[in-house]
């Protein structure tokens, strides 16, 4: 199993040299001169303009670039911001403000999906199944923008319940809001994986011996129907995780979420290169380890699968 | 395997609590940043681009901070007018050599006084190249300043006692003297320029609330400086800027009374912020003027035809129309090629008539330039579209589509890197948009850079020698009627020649919450925090 790990995360190490390389590319491909772009409608003298491409590296050809920008990463320099912030440092503030808001939104959308699924599974083709359905559709089929104003001029600004936009250091009760749609726009995927598979599990041999045993009810649901019924929603979570970690820019920006959907969108928009590939890396990263962490769980749920 | 399977579990947990946790170990510390003190009024801004050093400072988020730190020889009242700063005497019997004399009672906030050198060391250092100081270009009105070599102390600026020096200069010099790139730097700025940026010590009504006050893409925290001494006083206890990631949130706070001064409106709520905010919403005259540029080499856009179209285009578009259905009336119709709040603005210049809507006109004059030489083929008219203009664009080549019968559309940059790259190279072919945003305000500013023979900004590549001429003289006259006068001479050749054709003034939008009064805008469309009362 310790190999198994091992194996994983050496994995790692091409997946990361890919992506960085990728996305290096990708920015750099980008039409316009981030310098120049510096200055707006005012145009500063070329040799101001040359200097500062020398300051960014911007004046080497891509591939020196990219070397210099890999070299730094070894000793820990991910570069500097055009605001003169170490890269590294806006890395430390933003990601755990955003890594805080996504762990909230899964354990609401989570909490949501696995009660409401199994309570829909156990009751399928009844009148609470069906309306859990129909809500779960309308969720899944409404922009996340949507919710997300209409949470926020509702609830934030009319009933005044949250605060509707985020302060700074990101408290945990300001990002209440915004974890909720988040929350709320993820349940339905992972409350109809899990209903499906309940529904799926009460049919298997296994569930009809336990009972048989004489087994309580309350014992059969939690243990074996919904232990088995899991893998499904883990997995999807993962997916989420994921989701959260890039798509929340959308959400990020309606709650003023000082988080990394904020900083990186603003990064793009002004080609900033060292931003834009440090902070991609690192969501790689976090990806990959979440993914580990999920792939390990199944191994939990189900002792038959096995990593050797 | 028993083991092996709970060893698992436990990695598995561990590893999903510690991602839990890192999230969330932070969490306590922050929060302490908001509103706190009364008496600290709260104010939208957007992340600094750079570090906050004068000079370095191009753009209007880092511009509300530094303005907020320093206090220069000079500084605009709220109608624009120049009053004297740190500075109690600019005179000069030639125009060239200018005398200036200092308060002997200004210090910086940390208790040095400002002295004579810290003007002339700060600005030697900005107009040094090797510098890369954004704000560089602007010592060009210095004498011995060089845009390609690094020049060390240039030869027109001589330091005669601890509070006088002499500045070698244009004429206009003293207008400029207001602008953020002339403000003193203390001497620890010099040790190093980049932490200075990170923790920057002014001479102003403001300084920063201690070490780390500002909060990237969070807040920065600025309390009334107590060492100031000078004409201005502070009506409240501090300015925290807030950041936000887009206007809307802002004005989403400023309803919900979390934020005390919004400075500008977003456009999705154009049409309801007067009604939401009552008498507490602003909407006056700015200084931002927007036009449609067209470059002398595009092709029938020059000589006798082109003078044709241009002012065809500019009498086929009916500005109150656009203003009043896009802009929610928010906007002023352009008169001239200034703004309403500069010295020298101008709305009865000879030829202004181009700038009204005549659709019979227009077509009248198109068709004569085509009787030149017939235009075919599609008008494109450019902007970025990562800024709010499609929508106006659009409705400008619908316009010109209407009421000349010709095929107009627009065309769209992703970024606005992209799009200047094109203007820069003069490659966008066809009219693009362009928006100027005066650095002081007086008439020279908004026609030097944008028209003058190779001037940097001159991204229609206009060359007019009589207009040149005009701006010369101008800038060399001592009496202000007369130069408001060739500065109208040359605004009338720019009407006739329409290098650009003006469309209209960006009107000032904001707002306040109703725990602040005394809310008024100065004539950059900045508000006048000193005045700002809270609580």
């Amino acid at each position: 199993m310790l190999r198994y790990i091992l194996f994983r995360i050496l994995q790692v190490i091409p997946v990361l040299l890919g992506t960085t390389f990728l996305i290096y590319f990708m920015v750099f491909a980008m039409p316009g001169d981030p310098v120049a772009a510096m200055f707006g409608d005012k145009v500063p003298s070329d040799a101001v303009l040359e200097r500062l491409r020398e300051q960014y590296n911007l004046d080497k050809p891509f591939f020196i670039q990219y070397l210099l920008y890999l070299q730094g990463i070894f000793v820990g320099d991910f570069g500097m911001s055009f605001s003169g912030e170490p890269v590294s440092e806006i890395l430390a503030r933003t990601f755990p403000v955003t890594i805080r808001l996504a762990v909230m939104a899964i354990i609401i959308s989570l909490g949501l999906a696995i009660v409401i699924g199994l309570f829909s599974g156990l009751r399928k083709g009844k009148l609470f199944d069906n309306i859990n359905l129909i809500i779960g559709l309308i969720f899944m089929s409404i922009p996340i923008f949507v919710i997300a104003f209409i949470a926020q001029f509702g609830l934030g600004l009319k009933l005044g319940w949250f605060s509707p936009t985020v302060g700074a250091g990101a408290p945990i009760q300001d990002l209440l809001l915004p974890a909720i749609v988040l929350g709320v726009s993820l349940y339905a995927t992972s409350m109809r994986l899990t209903r499906a598979s309940v529904i799926d599990t009460l049919n298997q041999d296994f569930v009809r011996t336990a009972y048989a045993k004489g087994l309580s009810r309350g014992r059969v649901i939690p243990v074996h129907v919904l232990r088995n019924s899991l893998i499904p929603t883990i997995t999807n979570t993962a997916t989420d995780f994921g989701i959260l970690m890039v798509g929340a820019t959308v959400t990020e920006g309606i709650f003023n979420v000082p988080g990394v959907g904020n900083v990186l969108f603003n990064a793009i928009l002004k080609g900033e290169n060292t931003t834009v590939v440090s902070f991609v890396t690192v969501m790689v990263l976090i990806y990959l380890g979440v993914n580990l962490v999920v792939d390990l769980l199944y191994a939990v749920l189900d002792p038959r699968i096995r990593y050797v | 395997m028993k083991r092996s399977k709970k060893a698992l579990g436990f990695i598995a947990l561990a590893a999903a609590s510690a991602l839990v946790l890192s999230g969330c170990s932070s969490s306590g510390e922050g929060s302490g940043g908001g509103a706190a003190g009364s008496g600290i009024i709260t104010v939208n801004n957007t992340e600094p681009q750079k570090g906050l050093v004068p000079a370095d400072t191009t753009e209007v988020g880092g511009g509300k901070v530094v303005d907020a730190l320093w206090e220069g020889l000079v500084y605009y009242d709220a109608d624009g007018v120049t009053q004297m700063g740190v500075a109690e005497s600019i005179e000069s019997d030639d125009q060239v050599t200018w005398t200036v004399k200092l308060r002997d009672d200004a210090v910086f906030s940390d208790g040095t006084p400002v002295l004579a050198k810290n003007f002339v060391d700060a600005w030697n250092y900005a107009a040094n190249v090797d510098n890369a100081m954004g704000n560089q270009y602007f010592f060009s009105v210095i004498e011995g300043f060089s845009e390609t070599e690094p020049v060390e102390a240039m030869s027109g600026l001589k330091i005669v006692d601890d509070h006088t020096f002499t500045v070698a200069a244009t004429p206009d010099f003293p207008d400029r003297l207001g602008y953020s790139a002339y403000y003193p730097l203390p001497d620890v700025a010099f040790e190093d320029m980049e932490a200075f940026g990170q923790n920057p010590i002014g001479n102003g009504l403001y300084k920063l609330d201690g070490e780390d006050a500002w909060k990237h893409n969070e807040s920065i925290a600025l309390v009334k400086n107590d060492t100031y001494v000078g004409p201005r006083e502070v009506a409240n206890e501090g300015i925290d800027f807030k950041i936000y990631a887009s206007l809307d949130a802002a004005y989403t706070d400023l309803l919900a009374n979390n934020l005390d001064v919004l400075d500008q409106i977003p456009d999705t709520s154009f049409s309801v912020f007067q009604e939401e905010l009552g008498d507490r919403a602003i909407n006056q005259a700015g200084a931002l003027t927007t036009t449609l540029t067209i470059s002398e080499n595009l092709e029938h856009f020059t000589g006798e035809e082109g003078k044709l179209r241009r002012a065809a285009l500019s009498m086929a578009l009916d500005r109150d129309e656009i203003i009043d259905v896009i802009f929610e009336g928010t906007n002023i119709p352009a008169t001239d090629f200034t703004s309403p709040v500069v010295d020298g603005y101008a709305d009865d210049l000879a030829g202004a008539e181009v700038l009204e809507f005549n659709a019979d006109e227009a077509k009248k004059l198109w068709a004569e330039a085509d009787a030149i030489s017939p235009f075919t083929g599609t008008l494109e008219v450019a902007t970025n579209s990562d800024g709010p203009h499609q929508v106006w664009i659009e409705a400008v080549a619908n316009q010109w589509a209407n009421n000349l019968g010709i095929t107009a559309a627009p065309k769209l940059y992703p970024t606005f890197q992209a799009f200047l790259d094109d203007r820069e190279a003069d490659v966008v072919g066809g009219p693009f948009r362009a928006g100027w945003q005066g650095d002081y305000p007086g008439a020279y500013n908004y026609m030097q850079p944008l028209y003058y023979t190779g001037s940097s900004s001159n991204h229609g590549f206009y060359s007019n020698e009589a207009f040149d001429t005009l701006l010369d003289e101008a800038s060399r006259e001592s009496d202000h009627d007369a130069r408001i006068a060739k500065l109208n001479e040359a605004q009338e050749i720019l009407l006739a020649d329409l290098p650009s054709i003006p469309l209209w003034y960006q009107g000032t939008t904001g707002g306040h919450s109703e725990s602040v009064d005394n809310v008024a805008f100065g004539w950059n469309s900045v508000p006048i925090f000193n005045e700002i009362t809270k609580g």
